[in-house]
């Protein structure tokens, strides 16, 4: 028994050091096995190699980043913006925890009122922005305003749409008002798009010298090449960030990327080349993050266009495809299978509806049949725009098809502007979703009748009733049951064929240490420059 | 009018015309690509809305005829115009400011390569010609023959891995900013400088060897072979200098290549050249940084091969002095 739990603790402890069980997890663990508190702690946080300590200069390869980005939020679309808004300078509303769940960062409280269709956020007694000015309630509502206003180009002016009025109540309170109720709203303040700028005379914001409030002050900015930071002083959370300076490198090409995390010139690369992943395992000063993320690859179908009008042919083609092999051979197993639910298992309310669509191909040609088609030829648009190895992934999806007696035409399409000509254009073609860290954000996004980017057009009369319903909703059993309702739903009526959650894999240093990792993204939810420290 | 200044002015003429004609077929071909600069910055999360109001922004709702006049009206004027990134803001990006930094880059990368290559070239082209069809002359012509036939990005790992990753003695990243010193310089750009002259060396070694082999069947060669002068002064006191035309020529086309072609190794070596801020402006259609890399490469090219010609004319007595 003894010897078990010693076993138990100890398999614990290396998850620990690997940031893959959190402190609560592993105290009741310890505590279980009759450890006291303190004890248990003190070991918890051996594992976790050590308090944090401040000093040195981290840096960060990514594989983001173009000579013709900006500062400017309403146009960021990757990764390297999201680790410099989310990370570096940028402070949000509010931040996502370890557990995904939404916590007060630059507000210091949220609280709904009237059914969720106001929210009272409470600013930060003593923030200031990097060049000393107070936060105040007038920056939070420009902010906002940037983003929603008529003449908006934000990436995020859809998911900001809901709210109807944003407005200062004195200097540190600001007020909501949303079209509708919204339990997860805090969620959306929480986008790497919404770091608070300055408010400027005359109206909006001045986000030209990546001026707000974040753990680090803005350097060297040169566009598709790389950034410097150095640790802001008066940085509103007590103790961090613990580098004192930070240089991110914008490293596209994989091989680079992982040449110079060998020869030490970064500490840190994201998505390391599966390929070759055994060899950089190999390097004794290396480790490696993984972890599954919400991010997944789909096939979205148009439901308002033959064959995939008609359910039956979903549900046929939903049973044709191997999710299993895609998994093992276009992500070398670092992957989930996907069960046509684009909500993560990690996300709250996740459910993994029944029937599980796994590859079978007699189911499929009973729905094909149902659909009164004996065989079934279409056309599949693919391109590794949609992401990497897309194309290899449609010809598998051909090849397991043909034993369903469904003739899959692969098109391979050009990757530049994939997302204008063959996105939302072609019947059936390979997409990617980041992910959204709630079921509602997710939901209404891409799946909610008429949303702008509902790339399946599929309209259901009862999943749009439930939507609205579970987001005015506060209690929590009831959303829960809507929710699963509603993945059901979209499991055995939508267009949407979720291929495969993709796990962030990363590499680093062994020089840095970390606590618990977030799943909504890599590196550490874009938490790393805050939360990671050299041991 | 002296014949040097005749075809100086001649191609100084026809290359602006060529340069005025560049900036058409950049502008349309660009105009012609599917999708606008809103599309290929939002990406995904671009919405008919969104692009609406980033096209008004930058002015890109305006006909493209317009759009053209306007930019050739600044070019004419010294003004290269903004970059459509960033335009919505105060602080406004103008093309040269962006485009003169990574133009240093890319010309401090191409001289060190040329450095190294044209007169390494140039050497073994003349000892191969000199001891043609020898084991030495075998040797290099396999040897330059095999770099120049292996990918560029190949090569440039190979480098990578032996002289970054296990004997230390580069950097494998070549970042350079403003703040890089020159020695430091040198130093981050010792490998993408050595993984270009492997690549453009084959070519005018080649071109020397065959020019001087040309020539050493020549009647004035096997007479000066006659009066028993030495092999080595015969190449070159005596080939070597009718053979400059041929060999100018592909030298000149080889660093114009240094300048326009580098973006592959660029992108490995992470080094910040022009050549990957056009490949990301083409992509995401910034048209002004497009244009103006366009215009600086087709100037590249027409200098250059205006240099190479005045310098056949120079070592030809017959152009230099017509009767």
């Amino acid at each position: 028994m003894m010897r078990d739990f010693d076993n138990k603790i100890r398999l614990a402890s290396k998850l620990v050091a690997q940031g893959r069980v959190s402190r609560r997890d592993f105290m009741q663990l310890a505590l279980a096995g009759g450890l006291t508190v303190a004890a248990a702690n003190t070991m918890f946080v051996r594992a976790a190699r050590a308090e944090p300590k401040k000093g040195g200069t981290f840096k960060i390869g990514i594989g983001h980043g173009a000579t013709t980005d900006t500062l400017d939020p309403a146009t960021w679309t990757n990764g390297f913006q999201f680790c410099m808004s989310i990370g570096v300078f940028g402070a949000q509303l509010t931040h996502i925890d370890q557990k995904t769940a939404v916590q007060p960062h630059l507000a210091e409280s949220f609280e709904p009122a009237d059914g969720a269709a106001k929210w009272v956020f409470k600013l930060r007694k003593g923030a200031t922005f990097h060049n000393g000015k107070d936060v105040t309630a007038d920056d939070v509502v420009e902010t906002y305003n940037y983003h929603r206003g008529e003449n908006s180009k934000s990436a995020v002016k859809s998911a900001l749409d809901i709210v109807g009025d944003v407005k200062a109540d004195g200097k540190e309170t600001v007020i909501f008002t949303l079209k509708s109720g919204s339990a997860d709203f805090p969620y959306i303040t929480s986008d790497y798009h919404l770091p608070i700028y300055q408010a400027k005379d005359g109206g909006g914001i001045e986000w030209e010298k990546g001026i707000s409030a974040g753990p680090f002050v803005l350097g060297d900015y040169q566009p598709g090449v790389k950034a410097t930071a150095k640790r802001n002083p008066n940085y509103f959370v007590e103790g961090k960030p613990y580098f004192d300076d930070v240089e991110m490198l914008s490293i596209i090409d994989v091989t680079a990327r992982t040449n110079a995390l060998n020869t030490g010139e970064i500490h840190y690369m994201d998505r390391v080349d599966l390929k070759t992943i055994d060899l950089l395992k190999q390097n004794p000063g290396v480790d490696i993050t993984n972890l599954t993320g919400f991010g997944h690859y789909v096939a979205p179908m148009d439901v308002r266009a033959a064959p995939f009008d008609n359910v039956d042919v979903r549900t046929a083609l939903k049973y044709a495809i191997n999710r299993k092999e895609l998994v093992d051979k276009v992500l070398l197993g670092y992957g989930t299978p996907g069960n046509d639910n684009p909500i993560a298992p990690s996300i709250k309310y996740a459910i993994n509806p029944e029937p599980v669509h796994q590859y079978d191909p007699e189911k499929a040609k009973f729905h094909l049949k149902k659909a009164g088609l004996e065989t079934l030829k279409v056309d599949f648009s693919t391109s590794d725009a949609a992401f990497s190895g897309a194309v290899d992934a449609g010809l598998l999806m051909q090849a397991q098809a043909k034993a369903a007696g469904i003739d899959i035409n692969v098109i391979r399409e050009p990757d530049d502007s994939y997302w204008d000509n063959v996105w939302m254009k072609k019947p059936w073609c390979m997409s990617y979703w980041g992910g959204r860290p709630t079921c509602d954000w997710m939901f209404t996004t891409a799946y909610a009748g008429g949303a702008a980017w509902n790339d399946t057009f599929w309209n259901n009369a009862r999943f749009n009733e439930l939507l609205s319903a579970a987001r005015a909703e506060t209690d929590d059993a009831k959303r829960a049951a809507m929710y699963a309702e509603m993945q059901q739903i979209l499991h055995d009526d939508g267009g949407i064929i979720v291929l495969m959650f993709n796990n962030y894999v990363s590499g680093h240093s062994k020089q840095l240490a970390h606590g618990d990792l977030n799943s909504n993204f890599d590196y550490d939810g874009g938490y790393i420059f805050e939360r990671w420290w050299f041991a | 009018m002296h014949p040097i200044v005749r075809t100086v002015l001649q191609r100084l003429g026809l290359g602006l015309l060529t340069l005025f004609i560049v900036s058409i077929v950049i502008f349309s071909a660009l105009e012609m690509l599917p999708g606008g600069f809103a599309e290929a910055i939002l990406g995904q999360s671009a919405t008919p809305e969104t692009v609406a109001a980033f096209n008004k922004e930058i002015g890109l709702d305006r006909p493209a005829i317009v759009r053209y006049v306007e930019w050739i009206g600044g070019i004419l004027q010294g003004d290269f115009g903004t970059s459509y990134a960033g335009a919505g803001g105060n602080i406004k990006r103008h093309v040269s400011d962006l485009i003169a930094p990574r133009l240093y880059n890319t010309f401090f990368l191409a001289i060190m390569a040329a450095v190294i290559a044209v007169p390494l070239a140039l050497t073994l082209g003349v000892l191969a010609a000199l001891y043609r069809n020898s084991l030495f002359d075998r040797i290099v012509n396999s040897v330059t023959l095999t770099t120049i036939a292996l990918p560029e990005f190949f090569v440039a790992y190979v480098l990578m891995f032996f002289f970054a990753i296990k004997l230390r003695w580069f950097y494998s990243l070549s970042t350079v900013s403003e703040s890089t010193t020159f020695l430091e310089h040198i130093s981050r750009a010792a490998l993408p400088a050595i993984t270009l002259t492997l690549v453009i060396i084959a070519h005018m070694m080649r071109m020397t060897r065959a020019a001087i082999i040309n020539l050493l069947a020549s009647p004035y060669i096997e007479m000066a072979q006659l009066k028993g002068i030495p092999r080595r002064r015969v190449i070159v006191h005596h080939a070597l200098p009718n053979a400059w035309a041929p060999i100018v020529t592909v030298v000149a086309f080889n660093l114009a290549y240094l300048v326009v072609g580098v973006v592959v190794v660029e992108v490995v070596f992470v080094y910040p050249g022009i050549g990957q801020m056009m490949v990301d402006a083409v992509s995401s259609r910034d048209m002004p940084v497009v244009q103006a890399c366009a215009l600086i490469f087709a100037a590249t090219y027409i200098l250059l091969n205006l240099s190479a010609d005045i310098i056949s004319i120079i070592t030809n007595p017959r152009l230099l002095h017509p009767r």
